[in-house]
Order: structure tokens, then sequence, then C-alpha cells
């Protein structure tokens, strides 16, 4: 590769003659400026450098590139570098990148730091000499203070929420019922394909894995049972849960996030309106109420789910199956459902308009935020479905 | 006689950051009535940061905004809105609400503090519509309009309560020569018939010169504001050579693009 690229010609006293040739763009791959310097480090003697581009030279930034790191070494070494015999282009080029180099270094960094260090010592007077490298105690204090302030920020939010709601209820709110009518819409009809599909296979899965147990010992009909229990206290809740929280929690992270980015949500502010009360008061009792409904929606497919395989594949008496299911499910359970559903409405629509109003300005700020909305609106869901069972076995429910 | 003389706004020993990080120092200037007010400087100077403290979205870290003698930080929630309600503020890209129709975006701070009527509403908005140029296009979304007409609506939302104050963030960017020159044409208009003192935060040149009665330099090296006047006395009578590169648009600097020519030679 050597010889076909770069030459070197010593056959002038103190002058080292380099002869560029062949392909020097970037699709060809870059030389090291090591190749020259390890030249000059064992000729000491040189103190000038020509450099000469053959006929056949091709090249783009990759040249440039090349020769700017070794334009930028001869300097250090007090070498001089004549640029004459290279393609007239090339000379403009080093010349400009050389230009932009200098003044870069010159004015252009000179005055960041120069700013940073007045900004610094604007804000420190006593302490101008900013720490360098943070130990691991101040990192582990900088993520505690981080934090802090992100609960402070939440509990803010909520107490907001808290206090919107009061309005409310009090009607001294602004409430624009056509935005509530639009969010109970997305929330309710355009998720109940999903919500049917969904639990009907929960339904249905369930009444195939009990199957398998209950089969060994002729039980099959408890199917009945284990559908009925499991889908109205937990699990229509939680199933419904977590596709709101993917549906509804990550588009209303979204779409605040971009009005957050937009300056809509500054626009409310400088309009003396609360964007809480303007935009999540709504959103989330849209979801709050619902998630209830949604939940006993649930219920009935799951049992339906259960109902086909039962009868269907497993050849069970239907009316005898409908009957346990009757006597499985208590009025206790389903209440015990309508909370779990409740609260995960709460926690869905509150994780998805927190975030959104938490988003950073920018593109990949709305793609964090929804991220995190429904990492929360989930994690939040599995935690609150522990508390929620635990309270319900101390109460004996 | 004094009280009728005071300025509209006052800023007064402003320091202006985000936490350690210090983005401009030292501000004091004052906006007289009716008057067309420029903040202008660099990319990056700090003049957003300026119009969030001025308009109330970000506290500064030292110092006083008085409108009309009052200190806005130090009132409270209460004082500050009703502070507030004198502004109409035109964000850098209109910042339309943009699940409202153009129609409901200007009908909205009209339902909050008046007790119009729908139909008086209505009318008003119709009104304010046909001011910035858009009659008919109130049943619009702002996502089916184009970026100018968008910034128009913008106004006409931001006009919808007859503030007395209007702040304008980069009211320019985005629009070809004719729509900016159009919407300044709009600002002069606006200022004549209403009266309002409008405060325009802009590096435009062609608008600076266009409209601007007083303005205001800020530095991003200095983090603070180096001059303070008339655009063209600025430019005619200021030695400060950055106030000077600024307003002729760095005449000696050339563009690389021009002199590096084409990169691929074969």
């Amino acid at each position: 590769m050597l010889p076909e690229k770069i030459s070197f010609d010593y056959s002038i006293p103190k002058t080292l003659l380099i002869k560029l040739n062949g392909d020097w763009r970037i699709s060809a791959g870059f030389l090291s400026e090591s190749t020259v310097t390890s030249e000059l480090a064992s000729h000491p003697d040189i103190r000038q450098i020509n450099l000469i581009a053959s006929q056949d030279l091709r090249w783009d930034s990759g040249l440039i590139s090349f020769l700017l790191k070794l334009v930028r070494e001869c300097v250090q070494k007090d070498i001089q570098v004549v640029r004459q015999e290279l393609p007239q282009e090339a000379q403009k080029l080093l010349a400009l990148a050389l230009k932009v180099d200098k003044k870069s270094i010159s004015s252009g960094v000179a005055a960041i730091v120069e700013a940073k260090k007045n900004s610094r010592l604007l804000s420190h007077p006593n302490n101008p000499d900013p720490v360098v490298s943070e130990s691991f105690l101040e990192r582990f204090g900088q993520k505690a203070l981080e934090i802090t302030e992100s609960l402070r920020l939440e509990i803010d939010f909520l107490g907001d929420l808290a206090v919107c709601f009061g309005r409310l209820i009090r009607g001294k709110s602004y409430f624009r019922w056509d935005d509530f009518l639009l969010i109970v819409k997305r929330c309710g009809v355009d998720t109940l394909l999903l919500v049917s599909l969904i639990s009907l296979l929960v339904g249905m899965i369930l009444a195939f894995v009990g199957s398998i147990q209950l089969k060994m010992f002729g039980a099959q009909i408890f199917i009945a049972y284990i559908v009925g229990i499991a889908m109205v206290r937990v699990l229509s809740a939680v199933m419904t849960g977590i596709i709101m929280s993917g549906r509804i929690g990550a588009s209303f992270a979204a779409e605040l996030g971009m009005m957050q980015t937009n300056e809509e949500i500054d626009a409310l502010k400088t309009l003396g309106v609360s964007p809480v009360e303007f935009l999540v008061v709504p959103r989330v009792l849209a979801v709050v109420i619902m998630m209830p409904i949604l939940t006993i929606y649930a219920d009935l497919m799951g049992v339906l789910g259960g109902f086909l395989i039962s009868v269907g594949m497993l050849h069970l008496n239907p009316v005898e199956y409908l009957n346990l299911t009757q006597k499985a499910v208590k009025l206790n359970y389903v209440w015990v459902g309508l909370i779990h559903g409740f609260v995960f409405g709460v926690i869905v629509a509150v994780a998805g308009c927190l975030r959104g109003m938490q988003c950073e300005r920018n593109a990949a700020g709305v793609g964090v935020a929804t991220t995190s909305a429904v990492v929360t609106g989930i994690t939040g869901i599995v935690v609150a479905t522990a508390i929620i069972t635990f309270i319900c076995q101390v109460l004996g429910v | 006689m004094d009280h009728l003389m005071r300025p509209v706004i006052e800023v007064r020993n402003l320091d202006l950051g985000y936490g350690d990080y210090v983005v401009m120092h030292d501000l004091n200037f004052s906006v007289d009535k009716g008057n067309i007010f420029i903040v202008m400087g660099v990319n990056g100077c700090g003049k957003s940061t300026l119009l969030k403290s001025l308009i109330g979205l970000k506290p500064p870290e030292k110092g006083e905004v008085l409108y009309s003698g009052k200190s806005f930080w130090d009132e409270n929630e209460i004082g500050q809105q009703k502070i507030m309600r004198r502004f109409g503020v035109l964000y850098q890209n209109g910042a339309l609400w943009s699940s409202l129709t153009i129609q409901e975006n200007v009908a909205l701070p009209l339902q909050l503090y008046t007790k119009l009527s729908s139909r008086q509403i209505q009318e008003v908005v119709s009104l304010k519509l046909s001011l910035v140029g858009l009659d008919g296009f109130g049943d619009s979304f702002p996502s089916g309009i184009s970026g100018g007409m968008r910034k128009r609506a913008s106004l006409a939302r931001a006009i919808a309560l007859d503030p007395d104050i209007i702040f304008f963030d980069e009211p320019s960017s985005g629009l070809d020569p004719i729509n900016a020159r159009k919407l300044d044409d709009l600002i002069l208009e606006l200022r004549d018939v209403s009266g309002a003192t409008i405060v325009i935060v802009t590096h435009e040149l062609a608008s600076i010169f266009a409209v601007g009665d007083n303005s205001v330099f800020l530095d991003a090296e200095s983090k603070t504001m180096i001059a303070t006047g008339e655009p063209k006395a600025l430019l005619a009578n200021s030695k400060d050579p950055r106030v000077i590169q600024f307003l002729t648009r760095g005449a000696e600097a050339s563009l690389p693009g021009q002199q590096a020519g084409s990169l691929n030679h074969e």
C-alpha cells in the first residue's frame, strides 16, 4: 500500500519531497500521518517538506484530512510545508481548513472558554476553579439530588392535579367537554377491539392451562371457577391496564411532549391557564371513567373465551359451565376488579401526562417521554396489583 | 404626569441563568409606551431566555422586571396573572393549540376572560382574523395551513384581548422574504392603530431596521448588553465592532463553500 500512495525523496538537503500518488479518497481508506512523522524522526535535519501531486492522484476529503494532520504536526516541529505543487482546489481547501482551525483556536474556543470562565466566576465569585473530575461520592450525591428533584416535580404535579380536580368539582375550572368526549372515544370505542381480542385470548389460555391439571382429577368443569375468578378479580383489569398504558398512556405522553416542544404549553401559561387544568384533567378523567367500564367488558370477553374452549373443545355442558361461573364470581370479586381498573386508570393517565409534561423540547425527548410513560405505567400496574392483592388478602375479600 | 411618562417595561439589574450557568447579567433597559423595541443578538446569546423572563415563564436569578412600575416577579400568582393578561405573545413557531381550529384558538382567551356571548365572541374572532388577513380560514386546523398563515393566526390569538404589550419571538423565522415583510408591515400597522407597546426578539436585520424604534444588543461573549438605541442610529454611530459586525451581517466574512468548490476530484 505504501509505495502506491506516498513516496519520499531526500535528494535536496534539509528538504523532504513527498510525492502523493493514486487513490486518496475516503473510500480508499486513510493513511496515518505517522507514516510521515516516523520519516521525520529518522531525519531530524529536515526543515522543509515539499508536497507534490502526481498526475494520477485522485482525492477528496480523505487527502485533506491527512494533510491537515501533517501540517499541524509540522507547525509544532517548526517545519515549513510547501503546498504549491498540490492541485489548486486542494490547496484552497487546506488553507480554508487551516484558517478555520486557527480561528477556532484563537477566537471561538478561547471565547467560549473565557465565557464559561466568566459565567463560573459570576456564579461562584469565591471559587473560580471548577472541579474537573467528579469522584464516586460526588456522582452519587448528584444522582441523589436529581432523584430528589424529580420526586419533588412529581409530587408538585400530583398536587397541581388534586387542586385542579378540586376546582373542577367546585365548578370553577375551565373544562372543554369536546376534548373530554374525544378522549373518552379514544379510550373506549377505539380500544374496544384490542381489549376484546386480548381478553378473549387470555380467557382461552386460562381454560386450556386449567384443563391440563383438572383433567387428571376428572374435574374439568371447574375450569369455570378458574377462568371466572381470575378474570374478574385481577386479570381483566391488568390486561386492560397494560393495553391502555401502551395505547393511551403513550399517546398522552407523545401529545403533551409535542405540545411542550411546540411551545403550546407555554402559550397556555402566558394566557394564565393552568396546563394541568386544561390538558391533564380531561385526560385523567376520561381514562379513570373508561377503565372500570372496559374492565367489566374484558371480564365478559374473558369468560366468553373460557366458555368457547370449554364447550367447543373440551365438550363440557354449556349450561353447567355458565351456572358454575355465576356461582364462582361473587359480587365482591367484581368490586375488586373495578377497584383494580380504577387504580390502573389513574396510574396510566397520570404516568402518560406526567412524562409528557416533563418532556424535553426535542424529538428525542418525545421518544423518551413515550417510552418512560409506558414503563412507568406498566411498573405501576404491577406494583399496584401486588398492593391491592395484599390488602384484599388481609381484609379477607 | 410622571405616571404617564413612566416606561411600560423596565428591566433592572437582571441576571438570567440555568442553575450555575449564567446566560446574561446586568441587563438594564426600558421600553416606552407605543414603541417597537428590538432585543437583538447572535444565536444562543440569551434573547429567548430574556423573553421567557419578560413574559413570566422563567424567573430571573436576580433583578427586576417592572410593568408600569409593578415588579412582576415580586407579585403573587394572582398579581402575576393580572399583569400577564396585559400580554399577547407570538411564539416562534406560532404555538397554536393543535387540537383546536384557528377560530377556537383565537376564541379561547375571549372565553376565558370576557363575559361575551358565544355569538359576540364569534364576531370578535372574525374581526381579529380579518385584521391578520385570515378571514375564511377559521375552521382550518393549524396543521392544515402554511407557516406564514400559522404566524398570522397566532398573531390574531395574541391580539384577541387587545393587549397593551405584544411580544414577538423571532417573528420572521421560517418565513420567505415577502411574507416576512408582510408581517413587519402588520406589526407596524398594529402598533399604529392600537398604540400597543411591542417587544420583538429577533436577529433578522431587515425586520430590525424596518420596524425598530429602539433596541438592546445582547453580546454572547461578555454575557450582557453592550448597546442600546435606535437600530439605524446604532449602525451609524456605534464604535463597538461586535455591534457593527452584527448590523452589517459580518460584511468582511466570506462563505467557505464558495472558496472550496467540489470535494471530489478524479
